[in-house]
């Protein structure tokens, strides 16, 4: 059985480390916060000025003033700060966050990202994904392998507008995980899902890619 | 001192409004937003609005009123997605709309305020937020260049203040407040709590004074929420 939702996220967190700040995206990448290892300390970063965020809060103690980048009300830590957008994007852009997990539409062999926009359909915009993708240390990407028409969505080169070059390291979709690397090795399909094998991956997967299971 | 404070969102506008004038607008989705302000700009009924803001609101809140009232022709944002109003103005070419990364509106705000015209960074390089800019190689690395941005008049919500108009924000409803409040040729703030002077902890000012020009306090907050996410009792608190 390929990966669900949860075994996704639950792979995603096989990549946090003791001490890491950590900024996770919307959808699968923010159930990645329910698979913090025990014991661990990970700091959760949210891109509209918290550092330590914590957990949803209980049924009436809701706070307007205390959202995460998703405006979904959160709760803060006895170790949480807030900061402007700009202190922020300091934190994203100046190479200080560790780790960004974040969803995608397309991923390329060259270790492009698109997961902005669809021409011809309404754009939402960006937010701050571009940002993340330019500044933090390390990428890691969480998406389905195919489109919902089987179209593959691990290129030879993304056709839909980019949201970063080369900005990709890992990749982990419901299939498998792939070293990206940003482009500078050739792809590698490194961990299969249980009773997925190497040929469903390549009959789905446009992208050339090595493998090492 | 000049008397910065005003009674109400209309006196502290006063002659500050004009048709195709340039507002920041503070905020993130609906948190920290200046609703007092949003909601006497929407009753003076001033048009041709660029509006710089992160988001523009939802339907019949926000920034939302305005575009109700066809009163913004163009927005710069980062994101516009939780407003239908908005996508339909934008297909129907009614409205403008310029993506920014949020870090780069962030810092493109923060520079205008400080007198810098123009910055190098590494967000969107090789996108099409590049496009038509200058790109220029620093140690290796390619950079594409933004410009500061500066508005006509920019409102702010703060929690608390006094009348020297020194500012503190609560939690995330900071997000691009202060930046904001640099950047307009005339920066009005309104605040839940205006204190007197002495009152505020001058070691913990986020804003300081000279850059705010009026200030008043809100008379209503309604402070909607737009995902209210909740979490069952008996959940062990994950950390």
């Amino acid at each position: 059985m390929a990966w669900n939702r949860e075994d996704m996220a639950a792979r995603a967190a096989g990549e946090l480390r003791d001490g890491f700040y950590v900024n996770l995206g919307i959808g699968i990448p923010t159930l990645v916060a329910n698979y913090i290892p025990e014991g661990m300390h990970v700091t959760l970063q949210s891109e509209n000025g918290m550092l330590g965020m914590g957990p949803f809060p209980y049924e009436g103690e809701e706070d307007a003033d205390l959202i995460n980048a998703g405006k979904q009300t959160i709760t803060e830590l006895d170790s949480s700060s807030y900061f402007s957008s700009a202190d922020s994007f300091a934190m994203i852009r100046g190479g200080h966050i560790a780790l960004s997990i974040l969803g995608g539409m397309q991923v390329a062999e060259n270790g492009d990202l698109a997961n902005w926009m669809v021409p011809g359909k309404m754009v939402k915009g960006m937010g701050g994904a571009m940002d993340l993708v330019a500044g933090v240390k390390r990428v890691v990407v969480v998406m389905d392998h195919c489109e919902k028409t089987g179209a593959p969505k691990l290129l030879k080169r993304c056709n839909l507008p980019i949201t970063g070059a080369g900005v990709v390291d890992l990749l982990i979709t419901e299939l498998g995980v792939f070293e990206i690397n940003r482009g500078k090795t050739p792809v590698r399909l490194i961990e299969l899902a249980p009773g997925v094998t190497v040929d469903e991956v390549k009959a789905k997967t446009e992208a050339s890619f090595e493998v090492a299971v | 001192m000049a008397d910065k404070v005003r009674g109400n969102a209309a006196a502290a506008l006063d002659g500050l409004l004009f048709d195709g004038m340039t507002i920041m607008a503070g905020g993130f989705g609906l948190c920290g937003i200046p609703e007092n302000l949003i909601a006497a700009i929407r009753e003076h009924g001033v048009k041709d609005l660029t509006v710089i803001s992160n988001n523009c609101g939802i339907d019949g809140f926000g920034l939302g009123i305005l575009l109700e009232n066809r009163q913004i022709k163009k927005m710069v944002s980062s994101y516009v997605g939780e407003n239908k109003l908005f996508e339909q103005l934008y297909l129907s070419g009614e409205l403008e709309l310029e993506f920014n990364p949020q870090g780069t509106l962030a810092e493109r705000i923060r520079a205008g305020g400080a007198g810098i015209p123009a910055f190098f960074t590494r967000t969107g390089v090789g996108t099409l937020v590049a496009e038509g800019k200058e790109v220029r190689e620093f140690d290796g690395e390619l950079y594409v260049m933004e410009r500061g941005l500066i508005a006509d008049l920019s409102i702010v919500k703060a929690w608390k203040a006094d009348a020297e108009g020194n500012l503190a924000y609560r939690k995330t409803a900071r997000n691009f407040n202060p930046m904001m409040a640099t950047a307009g040729k005339a920066t009005v703030v309104e605040v839940e709590q205006l204190v007197a002077i002495g009152e505020m902890d001058k070691d913990n000012i986020h804003t300081p004074g000279i850059f705010i020009d009026r200030l008043f306090k809100g008379a209503v907050f309604e402070k909607r929420i737009e995902r209210v996410t909740t979490r069952p009792r008996e959940e062990k608190v994950v950390a």
